[in-house]
Order: C-alpha cells, then sequence, then structure tokens
C-alpha cells in the first residue's frame, strides 16, 4: 500500500464517481417525468438510496485513502453498528447483560486488532472457536436458564454475522499475493464494487422486469429476473475490471460470479431474519436503505468466501 | 457553559441509545406540556429529554429523586443545572409530603416549564407498566391548560436493566402520542387507567 495513489486507483474511484453522477442525473430526470403515487414513492427512495450511495462512497474512498488503518477503522465502525442493530433485535435477557458488554466492547475490538495486526491463525478462529464457547459460559454464570440455548445461539449469530464475516473485508488488505504487492486496497474496492453492483442491477432489473418471485414468504422484492440479470450484469462488471486484480478475466468472471451469488445468499437469508423478528428494516441509519445491516448484508456473506477463495488460489 | 455540557449530554444520550423518534397522531406538544412515560432505565428521562427540540428541553424539566440526585457533587451539578430537575423527596409517604411534592409540581409549571414523570413511580422489570400513582391526576385537575403527552420509551430496559452501570449499546424508540384531555366527571381511578393504556399503546 506504499503508492495508494496510483493510477487503477484513480480510475476506479472515477469509474465510481462517474456512475454516481449519471445515477443522480437519472433519478432527477425521473422525478420530473414520473406521474402517480405508487411512481413518485419508488423514485422518492431511488433518490434517496443515490444520495446516500453518495456519502457511503466518500466515506469508503476517505478511508481507502488513509490506507490501512483507514479501513480497519471504517470496518470496525461498520461492525459495531451492525451488531447494534442485530443484538436489538435477539432476545436477549438480563443475564446476558455481562456477556454483551465483553462482546461490544472485548470481543469486537479485539477481531480488528487481530485484522491489522494480520494474525491471521487467530483471526479466523477467535470468534468461531473461542468467543464460541466462553459467550455462553459468562451467560451461564449469570444464572437465568429461560430460553437459554435461544439468547447463546442468536449472540453467536450477531458475532459471526456483524463481526467475524465483516472483518473479512479489511481482512482483504492483509493478503500477500505475488505480483500483486500493494495492490490489496483494490482487491477490496473490488468486492465492494462487485457486491454492490450486484445489489443495485438485482434491484434495477427486478424493478424494470420482475415478474416471478424467488421466495415470495421471504422477500416480495426477489424475483427470477431481477437474479439473473443482476448475476449476469454484476459478473460482466467485475469481469471488466479484472485488471485492478491479481486474476486473469475468466478467473475474475469466476470470483464475481462466486461474490454476486454469495450476496444474494446474504439478503435472502437476512431478509428471512427480518421477517422472523417481525422488522421491515433492521434500522434507519441510511437513509433509503435501513439500517447498516441492510446495505452489507450481501458483503458480509461474500468477503469471507471471496478472502478465502483468493488466499487459497492466489495467496502466497 | 452549562448549555454546552447540556448539548454534549443530549447528543452522547441520542448516541448512546440509538434512539428513534415516532410521533402518533397530532403534533405531541403545542407550547406547555407534561411528558408521562413509563419507567425501567436510568436512561430514561436522559433519552426522553435527549430528543427533545432544544427550545423546549431547555424548558423542559424532569422530576427525580432527591435522595438519589443529592448523593455527591457531580450528580447534584447534573441534576440540578444541566437538567434542571425537579427533586422531590420520595421518602414521605404522609399527606403533608405529598402535598409538598406536588406544590413544587406546580410550581414548576406556574413558571412556564414543562415537566417528564413517571407515574408508576419507580423503575420496573421492562415487561409490564405497573398501576399510575394519583400525582398525575392531580396535576391534570389543578391546571388543565397543560397538555398531558403520554411518551412511550422501548428498549431502555434492554439497554441498560436496573441495577447495571454500562450500556450495552442497541436501538431504542421513543413514541410520542396525542395530548391526553380529562375528561367531564371522570374518576381518578379511570383517568389513570386511561393514561396507562394511553402509555401501552405506543408501544412501536
Amino acid at each position: 500500500m506504499s503508492d495508494v495513489l496510483d493510477r487503477e486507483l484513480l480510475w476506479l474511484v472515477g469509474g465510481v464517481l462517474g456512475v454516481l453522477v449519471i445515477s443522480s442525473i437519472v433519478g432527477a430526470v425521473l422525478a420530473r417525468r414520473v406521474t402517480g403515487d405508487a411512481g413518485r414513492a419508488t423514485v422518492a427512495n431511488l433518490n434517496a438510496r443515490i444520495r446516500s450511495w453518495w456519502v457511503m462512497s466518500a466515506v469508503f474512498a476517505l478511508a481507502l485513502l488513509t490506507r490501512g488503518v483507514g479501513s480497519v477503522l471504517l470496518f470496525a465502525l461498520i461492525s459495531f453498528l451492525a451488531l447494534r442493530e442485530f443484538i436489538t433485535l435477539v432476545p436477549t435477557r438480563h443475564g446476558d447483560h455481562r456477556t454483551l458488554l465483553w462482546v461490544f466492547f472485548v470481543v469486537m475490538p479485539v477481531q480488528f486488532w487481530l485484522v491489522w495486526n494480520d494474525w491471521y491463525g487467530l483471526f479466523a478462529i477467535f470468534i468461531p472457536v473461542y468467543v464460541f464457547l466462553l459467550a455462553p459460559t459468562r451467560s451461564a454464570l449469570a444464572g437465568d436458564t429461560e430460553r437459554f440455548l435461544e439468547r447463546t445461539a442468536t449472540i453467536q449469530w450477531a458475532l459471526m454475522i456483524s463481526v467475524y464475516c465483516v472483518s473479512y473485508a479489511p481482512a482483504l488488505l492483509t493478503l500477500e499475493i505475488p505480483g500483486y504487492e500493494d495492490g490489496s486496497a483494490k482487491l477490496l474496492l473490488f468486492l465492494v464494487i462487485v457486491v454492490q453492483s450486484s445489489d443495485v442491477m438485482q434491484y434495477i432489473w427486478g424493478k424494470l422486469f420482475g415478474r416471478h418471485r424467488i421466495a415470495p414468504t421471504v422477500s416480495p422484492n426477489k424475483t427470477w429476473e431481477g437474479f439473473l440479470g443482476g448475476m449476469a450484469t454484476a459478473t460482466l462488471i467485475g469481469t471488466g475490471l479484472w485488471w485492478v486484480t491479481p486474476f486473469a478475466p475468466w478467473e475474475a468472471a469466476v470470483m464475481s460470479l462466486v461474490i454476486a451469488l454469495m450476496g444474494f445468499a446474504g439478503g435472502l437469508t437476512m431478509s428471512a431474519i427480518k421477517r422472523d423478528r417481525g422488522v421491515k428494516d433492521f434500522g434507519t441509519l441510511i437513509a433509503g436503505h435501513g439500517g447498516v445491516l441492510d446495505r452489507i448484508d450481501s458483503l458480509c456473506f461474500a468477503a469471507p468466501v471471496f478472502f478465502h477463495l483468493t488466499r487459497y488460489f492466489f495467496g502466497a | 457553559m452549562t448549555g454546552i455540557v447540556a448539548a454534549c449530554v443530549a447528543t452522547l444520550a441520542r448516541l448512546a441509545s440509538g434512539v428513534s423518534v415516532r410521533c402518533v397522531g397530532d403534533s405531541p406538544c403545542r407550547d406547555q406540556c407534561i411528558f408521562f412515560a413509563n419507567h425501567c432505565s436510568h436512561l430514561d428521562f436522559v433519552v426522553l429529554w435527549s430528543v427533545l427540540p432544544k427550545d423546549l428541553r431547555e424548558r423542559t424539566r424532569p422530576v427525580a429523586a432527591k435522595d438519589y440526585w443529592e448523593a455527591g457533587p457531580l450528580r447534584r451539578y447534573a441534576a440540578t443545572r444541566v437538567f434542571r430537575a425537579v427533586l422531590v423527596d420520595r421518602q414521605g409517604s404522609n399527606f403533608g409530603q405529598l402535598r409538598a411534592q406536588m406544590d413544587q409540581l406546580i410550581e414548576a409549571l406556574d413558571a412556564g416549564d414543562s415537566l417528564i414523570i413517571f407515574p408508576e413511580g419507580t423503575r420496573g422489570t421492562g415487561q409490564e407498566i405497573g398501576p399510575f400513582k394519583s400525582g398525575l391526576d392531580y396535576l391534570a385537575r389543578q391546571r388543565p391548560d397543560v397538555d398531558l403527552v403520554p411518551v412511550h420509551l422501548h428498549n431502555l430496559y434492554r439497554i441498560m436493566p436496573k441495577g447495571e452501570f454500562l450500556p450495552v449499546p442497541q436501538l431504542s424508540c421513543v413514541s410520542f402520542g396525542p395530548p391526553l384531555l380529562l375528561q367531564e366527571g371522570e374518576s381518578k381511578a379511570a383517568f389513570l387507567a386511561r393514561a396507562r393504556e394511553a402509555v401501552e399503546s405506543l408501544q412501536p
């Protein structure tokens, strides 16, 4: 990461900027043209989403420019906000209070500290092994056994999704790939661009052509048309970005498809959780999108798989 | 200086409680009001106070227990200067002492301030809302021009349960309902029950 402002990174950032400008223009034109209440509501939500994209892109760009530390801090903050949203929906009781204090103020910071220190051996097992065993022990010490299994299982789930999986995104910066030294910031940007464009493309294809629902009881907005169009477009976008990655074009295509598929799996699974808990969104922090978890559900599922595939096939 | 401290405390309370605000029905407070809410956490009045618009917040005084808030200089500073709390003596239970408490509240209302009160009288377990004590009814009869605004505080109990000293970050919700009016010939018990239901019905 010695030369963060390299030409390829600037092209990427410029590309994102271009897409944002075009989206804002399209949004403004639609706002003038659209008629009818339902149409207006959709366009108003679309424009709120686009405005939030500007903010999110700016924050992410700033984090990348401050080199590794900014990215680790940004994803630690995202992780904190996501964990807070998740725990709100979990049926914890007074007996979990001290456990949750450990979870928020020790486990979460330690996980990101491990990422920052490039301690892969512990980073990969800290939450699935040590916290998995010790957090329930702390709750058991508090003595409240009512719905104990449900409480401990959901706390572990909250940690795995909001902390463990999210921490894989900045962990990409620690990967050592022969012939791709100093490039890992671009790998992170590649992941985020593919996973988020897959989300956006599924939304656009679904809004334009969506007819056949995939899982109507889970998410009425997920259609086969949106899914196929989104996967195809995200794969094309990812393939077109092969030059910023250590991958050959066909490898970039496979990686993009895997990222998009995992992203879809994340969106679907997290929708099922929201249905189960009886909420529409995880929160209200990001206008037009809902909570932080609503925005990163796909990233949570894609980041660990992308990390391990890249590490296994391309790592030193 | 105290104004800056108050603004910081309000911001901190909103951040720590991840609070969102819901207004059900009419605009909650036109001019002067008594906010009455369910009570289950130390965070309750701070969070309710912190979500009020600045000019209203500066004129709104929480009603709090004297023995707790006068223990130690920091608490006393917070209670008297930052929140401008009306500190009442909760030890007394005879008629004269209750009357003195009520006079303090009436005095604050007559000075033009709004109040935050918790009619359950003490913190509950976060499940059921307890029965309301009669102070609310007394205030409603003595000062009928003041709006009685029901407020429901959601999830603050899980953020900071009774007996804990550090909050677990979670999201919470403050819901304001339409003001309640004392009806012609309504008995004390009926009014208190209706007030309690008004708070309960705001649960998101």
